[in-house]
């Protein structure tokens, strides 16, 4: 049996304010997988993609490609683990598009041209090669997200976490980024709330309740199980 | 003038900045010729010239309250002194700003030695000023949906509202600022920004440089010996 991409055994973590974000996870990513981390808010699915690189530290295992999340490690998982963050605004901090999608190669100490050319080539793999010398400012929300895309596929990870991707995107933008989410190779974890965005790209789903993983098994078993899509249907039933 | 290395017009800055505010002797004069140096060069970059000359005056209100200061105090030479060299200040920088693309200029400024820290604040605070202040006209609607006006309530309670919205405002700042933190260092940030693309001093820098540097230098010298 193949080792796992991500291993993840006893995940505990809580805020400064006490409050419990997680209790207790397990997870597990193999390699050709996508899977959605479903839960409904505060549930704990941000917590838990900020463990995956380091960028929070709870109590238990988080092992990615084989290495344990340490200080050690760090700078290695980051460069193996590509997230995009929820609010692309925050991602694009760099006065220009070009400028912030190399931001990542040249702090992995690639030379400016090599940097470029790889900035050039995922700006090309997410349709903005166009945008390259304009303030993130003044891009829609669609293009942001891609953008933000770009910034981490520059660093050529492998495996790719995107929290709450569609998040502030319309339907075409929805759909376009399914389309380009689709021809990414990678491995990939999607913390959505999103259903038919889950369901388009998702092999499998986990659903996170109070802090811990509650349920994992196939998207549409874990949509129905927890009524994650009927919900609106139901209060519209209703009416 | 747009093309011209940002080192190459900082340091012209900073030795047109050390001639004014080093000049005492015949400062109405000096001063004509200087504003008529800044106008040849706004012209030059093809920047609008009188929209420079109004915008540089931003600064006056400021300098105004020194300048009362130093009039009531029996020195309006001081008073004067200080309203032109600020507002000759204040249209040299807008030039360089104006032709300077603000990335090369920070970049400019850095490899000159300019605090790191201070220049990642400049960057941040250009980058996200607009984003802070959409979210500020955003609650300002939202308040205003509410019937929130400026008038028609007591002051007690617009005071506690804006107040409020400021602290909102604030702790959101804050919270971005924690993503953005995360989202550098998910991307390998160690503390400093790399730069994405070198800056060239070509030999045409060099001699802009010269000539920008000592045209302030010759104007100076030629008006105090003629007065």
């Amino acid at each position: 049996m193949m080792p796992p991409l991500i291993e993840v055994r006893g995940l505990r973590y809580c805020y400064e304010d006490g409050t419990r974000a997680l209790n207790g996870v397990d997870f597990r990513l193999d390699r050709g997988e996508t899977v959605a981390l479903f839960g409904a808010n505060g549930s704990g699915k941000t917590t838990f993609v900020l463990h995956l690189n380091g960028l929070l530290a709870g109590e238990g295992i988080v092992e990615v490609c084989g290495l344990p999340v340490n200080r050690q490690n760090i700078p290695e998982i980051r460069r193996k683990i590509g997230l995009v963050f929820q609010d692309s605004e925050s991602q694009l901090f760099m006065p220009t598009v070009l400028e912030d999608v190399v931001f990542g190669p040249l702090n992995s100490g690639m030379s400016r041209q090599d940097a470029i050319e790889r900035a050039q080539t995922a700006l090309h793999t997410v349709g903005m090669s166009a945008a390259a010398n304009k303030a993130p400012y003044h891009l829609s929300a669609g293009e942001k997200k891609r953008v933000a895309i770009a910034g981490i596929l520059a660093m050529e990870p492998e495996i790719l976490v995107l929290d709450e991707p569609t998040t502030s995107l319309d339907p075409p933008g929805q759909g376009a980024l399914a389309d380009l989410l689709v021809r990414l190779p990678q491995p990939k974890i999607l913390a959505t709330h999103d259903v038919p965005f889950a369901r388009a790209l998702c092999d499998r789903a986990v659903f996170f309740q109070g802090g811990v993983i509650a349920a994992e098994g196939p998207v549409e078993d874990i949509v129905t199980r927890f009524g994650w899509e009927l919900a609106l249907e139901r209060s519209k039933l209703r009416r | 003038m747009h093309r011209r290395d940002p080192r190459a017009k900082i340091a012209a800055l900073m030795v047109f900045l050390v001639v004014l505010a080093t000049a005492h002797r015949a400062l109405p004069v000096l001063g004509l010729a200087l504003v008529l140096l800044l106008s040849a060069a706004l012209i030059w970059a093809r920047l609008p010239l009188f929209s420079a000359l109004a915008r540089a005056a931003i600064v006056l209100p400021f300098s105004l309250i020194f300048a009362a200061v130093c009039w009531l105090s029996g020195d309006p030479a001081r008073g004067f002194s200080l309203l032109l060299k600020s507002y000759l200040s204040a249209l040299a920088v807008l030039l360089v700003v104006s032709t300077t693309p603000f990335p090369a200029l920070l970049r400019g400024l850095e490899t000159i030695g300019a605090p790191r820290f201070l220049l990642m604040v400049v960057q941040f605070l250009y980058r996200y000023l607009f984003v802070i202040s959409e979210e500020a006209q955003h609650m300002t609607i939202a308040a205003a949906s509410r019937g929130a006006t400026v008038r028609g309530v007591m002051a007690g309670a617009r005071f506690r509202a804006a107040a409020g919205a400021l602290a909102v405002l604030f702790a959101r700042s804050y919270g971005r600022a924690e993503d953005i933190h995360r989202s550098m260092l998910a991307r390998g940030f160690q503390g400093r920004f790399q730069p994405a693309a070198a800056l060239r001093f070509r030999a045409t820098d060099a001699v802009f440089m010269l000539f920008a540097s000592l045209a302030p230098v010759l104007l100076r010298a030629t008006v105090e010996r003629a007065l």
